[in-house]
């Protein structure tokens, strides 16, 4: 892959969550969502954050977006720090990111019609004017497969993969140049699934968007993908171009690769079950957070965090017991 | 044969007229098998398992059919009849286990209580046999987690609860309905382990419902496909993925990313799941057909036979079977709306 010049850089990110408070005020309780994390993605390309519950690939989205703010580290957009922007600066920033969401029933305000839903950012923005609003509606209505009849119906009126597509369409209306997919396709039902993946890949090539893409299946994730990284409480475990994903070098990725069950009675495989459940992201200890599970876990492992290391081009990991690079 | 449903049709009667949920489903289950139900929201899977429990509830009525548990008929047995056989021959595992273990009592009282209603065991005895089920299910420190509420455990764990419950009382049958749907991919590879661990240990029968084609592959010996309340396609589970029959299997199969498999562009059923209320006059799936013709909008296919093992409902199937390499072909001529 030739070397694009990086549309969002983002640089040992963290953020915490303070869950319980002494009475002094000091935290006793801290979740740390997203422990020192940098990565880039490239203009157009799309970069999969994949993991299981609880392991801050959300709250990454969101922290690119402004929902959260960060603790530290630094966020670059096309080499500006928005990090920390006041709220005038954000709304300008709109017309650049945005965000689809997972769950398409409480995404949606439900008394706003479609056109309302639609229409309403272009307006706030100043895109267009009023008498042009309507054309441009019926055209992202178009992009996303709907009918323009419908944009004068409300979200209940809608089923559950049309609903996502109005959520997409929403996402598409100030013409970002880059999109968070937080779980697009989750919620939906294995036929619609296919329909909203190919639409997203046909949006991306048409205007040229940029995307991460959140998801928990790492099939759905391989599928879209340019570049994936693997997270596991906090931490990427491992990134690799999607090629790379074929073979695997953190345990965790392994585990989590033979884990996804392939619709093949045929193709019997030697599956990995880690034993035990996901640990608490509450108060971790030192070393690597996979330790408790891993199944290559040697005592260095809980004492300190293994670094990321570069083993194939463009593809890292973070283990103490992966074989050497060569 | 352990279990035999005949005919089965479910109707709810709902504000907006009658919606039948399951229409004329046969299937059987036999012992130390398992077989999967699979399809897609409303297609009428769920419903089916709880119409053989008699849990179908209110507004649901089953309105014709029979369902036959070692011969007798389940359908005409007295409601304490029912109770008897519910967790002592049949039992069942739902998807959410926080909404199906009850919230304010302990694990220990609710292993228990199901233990002395089914069996006829003192209290003592009755915690004893919980713990073990608790270590047979593979919880750590069993002891220590019987007085734990469900809200101090995690997902998978609460699965393990409700699995040790379900299985307390040595069912013949079990019917697993979306057991892991709501569980992490690592945890569901050990539920799914465990089941199937159970499963050969206990020699017993499991009907297993799920919407993911990637674990009947990988756990169902014979597959039943349901589309809008009616079974499309019975076959062994090999065969199935090998050749599916019905258009809708073919389509569902293709559509799904696969790891091992990379393709540009996924190919996709269009349109999408009728509203029930709004089912197809002929063919339920005929609006979404690529080998619609005239006939499949008029009149329902039946469930024919097609091998001795394999079952579909569509008239086109001996079609699909003899020009598959040609079926761009065919399926640009037959279809023309």
């Amino acid at each position: 892959m030739p070397e694009l010049a990086p549309l969002v850089q983002v640089k040992s990110l963290s953020k915490s969550f303070v869950l319980e408070r002494s009475w002094g005020g000091k935290p006793t309780s801290v979740l740390k969502a997203v422990d020192n994390i940098s990565f880039s993605v490239a203009k157009g390309e799309v970069f999969g954050l994949v993991g299981e519950s609880g392991c801050g690939k959300t709250t990454i989205g969101k922290l690119i977006c402004g929902m959260f703010s960060p603790d530290s580290g630094q966020i670059l957009y096309d080499g500006r720090d928005i990090t920390h922007l006041n709220q005038k600066e954000r709304r300008s920033l709109c017309t650049e990111i945005q965000f689809i969401f997972q769950d398409p029933y409480s995404s949606l305000n439900p008394r706003m019609t479609v056109w309302q839903t639609l229409s309403e950012p272009i307006a706030i923005n100043g895109l267009l004017p009023k008498s042009e609003i309507g054309k441009r509606v019926d055209k992202l209505l178009d992009c996303v497969g709907l009918a323009s009849y419908t944009k004068s119906r409300y979200p209940h009126e809608f089923s559950g993969g049309q609903r996502q597509r109005i959520g997409i369409a929403r996402a598409l209306a100030l013409n970002p140049k880059f999109i968070v997919c937080d779980e697009p396709v989750s919620a939906l039902d294995v036929s619609i699934q296919a329909q909203v993946l190919n639409l997203l890949a046909d949006l991306k090539d048409e205007f040229g968007l940029t995307y991460i893409f959140i998801a928990h299946g790492l099939n759905v994730i391989k599928h879209l993908s340019d570049r994936v990284a693997v997270m596991y409480l906090g931490k990427i475990m491992e990134t690799a171009p999607k090629e790379g994903l074929s073979n695997p070098i953190n345990p965790y990725t392994k585990a989590l690769m033979s884990a996804i069950p392939i619709p093949d009675p045929n193709r019997k495989r030697e599956r990995i079950l880690l034993s035990g459940d996901v640990p608490s992201p509450i108060n971790p200890g030192p070393g690597c957070r996979f330790a408790s599970r891993c199944f290559a876990a040697s005592p260095e492992c809980s004492l300190s965090e293994p670094p990321a290391q570069e083993y194939e081009k463009g593809h890292f990991a973070s283990c103490f017991n992966a074989a050497p690079a060569n | 044969m352990l279990l035999e449903v005949k005919g089965l049709t479910t109707v709810f009667h709902m504000k907006e007229g009658a919606v039948r949920a399951v229409q004329n489903a046969s299937f059987q289950a036999g012992k130390g098998e398992v077989l999967a139900i699979v399809g897609e929201s409303g297609s009428g899977k769920s419903v089916t398992s709880l119409s053989i429990m008699g849990l179908v509830g209110e507004q649901g009525t089953v309105e014709s059919g029979r369902i036959l548990y070692k011969g007798e008929d389940l359908l005409k047995a007295s409601k304490k009849r029912m109770q008897q056989l519910r967790g002592n021959e049949i039992s069942m595992i739902f998807q959410e286990p926080m909404t199906s273990l009850n919230p304010v009592h302990s694990i220990r009282k609710q292993l228990v209580e199901a233990i002395t209603t089914h069996k006829n065991a003192t209290k003592q005895e009755a915690e004893e046999h919980a713990l073990e089920m608790l270590d047979f299910v593979g919880i750590p420190s069993p002891k220590a987690r019987m007085g734990n509420y469900p809200h101090e455990m995690s997902g998978g764990m609460r699965q393990r609860v409700m699995i040790a419950m379900a299985l307390s009382c040595d069912p013949q049958l079990l019917i697993a309905d979306e057991p892991t749907t709501a569980l992490d991919v690592t945890i569901q590879a050990q539920i799914m382990d465990l089941l199937h661990g159970l499963k050969e240990r206990l020699g017993m029968g499991m009907i297993l419902i799920t919407h993911d084609l990637g674990i009947v592959a990988e756990t169902a010996d014979r597959v039943a496909v349901m589309y809008c309340g009616r079974i499309v396609e019975e076959a062994p589970v090999k065969e199935l993925f090998e050749e599916p029959l019905h258009p809708y299997t073919r389509g569902l199969i293709a559509s799904i990313p696969r790891l091992d498999v990379s393709v540009k562009r996924l190919p996709v059923i269009r349109g999408m799941v009728p509203d029930p209320t709004l089912v197809p006059k002929g063919c339920s799936f005929s609006d979404r057909c690529d080998y619609c013709e005239d006939k499949c909008k008029r009149d329902v296919p039946g469930l024919a036979s097609v091998s001795p093992t394999r079952k579909v409902r569509c008239f086109q199937r001996a079609g699909i079977l003899e020009e598959k390499d040609e079926k761009d072909e065919k399926g640009g001529a037959a279809c023309q709306n």
